[in-house]
């Protein structure tokens, strides 16, 4: 792990005061021993897809790490710790130091660990900006359509499932723009947006199951549709994002009390 | 050979002052093309089709869209003042900010100034918690960016300054009085202080009469951007 990171949080122009005050508790907390085997660590839990993302670039950059498990509806005072302003899954401990927010984790890790292949983003600025803006886009139409096709939040599902398709049409062009033609929106490598947008997959291919709709449409969006196969099969997103089974299972569990209880309420 | 910076933008929207703010703290010179956004251009619906907003800076033949995606373009695109920190964990913490600016902070005191009742209780008490968020951070900072203005002060800073006064006034509701929040005040001073700032500030008095006028439509999009907001709380 790079030397660079004790540098730079033993400065004292540090600006996270906050942050730097919880790192130095969990640092003096933690012995020696488990500081190497726990030098990164992930508070989340897996059908999330914005832990899922932190898991597939920590995969893809070979960085060790350990997965903890925040448990459904009750917030470890770790995680109200690490991001007291949103106290919300993902976090990124590195050292200790947290950092929240899942694309701004990606792409501190993709910074944090530039020595190691691939690079997330491409180098030229307004490709860049470009899956900058498509991610971006990924998130204002997607997990709030999905969950509400998930029957987690009142909506309208068939809105829901228009948003969701008229996204993937925006996005199967913006594939072919972004990785001029190549495999992924980052041309030969997985990269920025093929996370922002991979790992919606599992609950896109989920809630097709549960509400019996088409999504991604091998019809409609050939491109996106020949990707996500490619997407989930790549080792290091199959390590992070389980078979949609699991999702469907999960769902089924535990959304199914939210179903009943809209159901009782009409 | 230097390609000619366009900014399309539109009078009142504190968004393309943040392109603005960027741009002229790079030293990058630009032609402003001023929308009238209730009878779009097809020059912005071409650049934008996705959504048809302001601003969109145009570099060469390159459009990009979305204020803080153009923000680090600048950055990038762009010698001259850093408006990021180098390090990887400080740069983090700039666009965490700089969304919880966005997509929090601004988005609360917005909508309480637009709704009523119940709605607006509920946003004001969010709002001043997040006001009172950035407050405790702007005690330890001159700047989010440290010393000089970055990414979190442009977006944050662009509107609290200059917007929020103005916005208050037009919808007869005060968030931030003048008592309260010493640190959040100083900052906006030290923000307003830029020369850089000021040149592309609009004027106050026509800002006023321009929410004045269209008092309706912040309400109606106020309304259409709740759901989103308080599904995402």
């Amino acid at each position: 792990l790079q030397s660079t990171s004790y540098r730079h949080i033993a400065s004292a122009q540090s600006s996270m005061q906050k942050h730097h005050t919880i790192w130095k508790k969990n640092r003096q907390n933690m012995s020696s021993e488990k500081q190497e085997t726990a030098a990164v660590r992930v508070l989340g839990r897996w059908p999330s897809p914005f832990v899922i993302r932190v898991l597939i670039v920590l995969g893809l950059k070979g960085v060790d790490h350990e997965l903890v498990e925040e448990a459904v509806g009750n917030k470890s005072e770790l995680l109200l710790a690490s991001n007291p302003v949103h106290k919300m899954i993902p976090v990124l401990l590195h050292h200790g130091r947290p950092i929240s927010e899942s694309l701004i984790i990606v792409q501190y890790v993709d910074e944090a660990w530039a020595s190691h292949a691939p690079a997330l983003l491409p180098s030229d600025p307004y490709a860049r900006a470009a899956e900058r803006f498509w991610a971006h886009y990924v998130d204002d139409k997607f997990p709030t359509a999905i969950r509400v096709l998930r029957g987690r939040l009142d909506g309208d599902k068939d809105e829901a499932a228009a948003q969701v398709c008229a996204a993937l049409q925006r996005l199967e062009v913006a594939f072919v723009e972004c990785g001029q033609g190549k495999d992924y929106f980052g041309g030969d490598n997985v990269g920025y947006l093929d996370i922002a947008l991979g790992s919606h997959l599992g609950w896109v291919r989920a809630v097709e199951r549960i509400a019996e709709i088409r999504l991604l449409d091998a019809a409609k969006v050939p491109k996106l549709a020949a990707w996500a196969d490619r997407f989930c099969a790549h080792p290091a997103v199959a390590d992070a994002m389980p078979d949609v089974d699991r999702f469907v299972e999960f769902s089924l569990k535990n959304d199914g009390a939210l179903k009943a209880a809209s159901a009782n309420s009409k | 050979m230097t390609e000619p910076v366009k900014l399309i933008g539109a009078f009142g929207s504190p968004f393309v002052h943040r392109a603005e703010v960027a741009l002229r703290l790079k030293g990058v010179a630009y032609e402003l093309i001023t929308e009238d956004l209730f009878n779009k251009s097809e020059l912005l619906l071409r650049h934008n089709p996705v959504h048809h907003r302001v601003p969109v800076l145009l570099h060469g033949d390159k459009a990009i869209c979305e204020s803080l995606v153009i923000l680090e373009y600048i950055d990038e695109a762009f010698d001259g003042q850093p408006l990021l920190p180098t390090d990887p964990g400080e740069r983090a913490e700039a666009r965490f900010w700089a969304k919880f600016f966005a997509e929090k902070c601004l988005m609360s005191v917005w909508l309480a100034l637009w709704t009523e009742g119940e709605t607006q209780k509920v946003l004001m008490k969010d709002a001043k918690e997040h006001l009172a968020i950035v407050e405790t951070q702007l005690k330890e900072k001159r700047f989010f960016g440290g010393v000089a203005i970055g990414l979190a002060d442009i977006a944050g800073a662009s509107v609290l300054s200059h917007w929020a006064g103005v916005l208050q006034e037009v919808a007869g509701i005060t968030i931030m009085s003048d008592d309260e929040y010493p640190a959040i005040r100083r900052w906006m001073e030290d923000y307003n202080a830029d020369e850089v700032v000021t040149e592309c500030l609009p004027d106050r008095d026509q800002l006023v009469s321009h929410f004045t006028s269209i008092r309706g439509k912040c309400v109606a999009a106020a309304k259409s951007m709740l759901p989103n907001y308080l599904a995402t709380k």
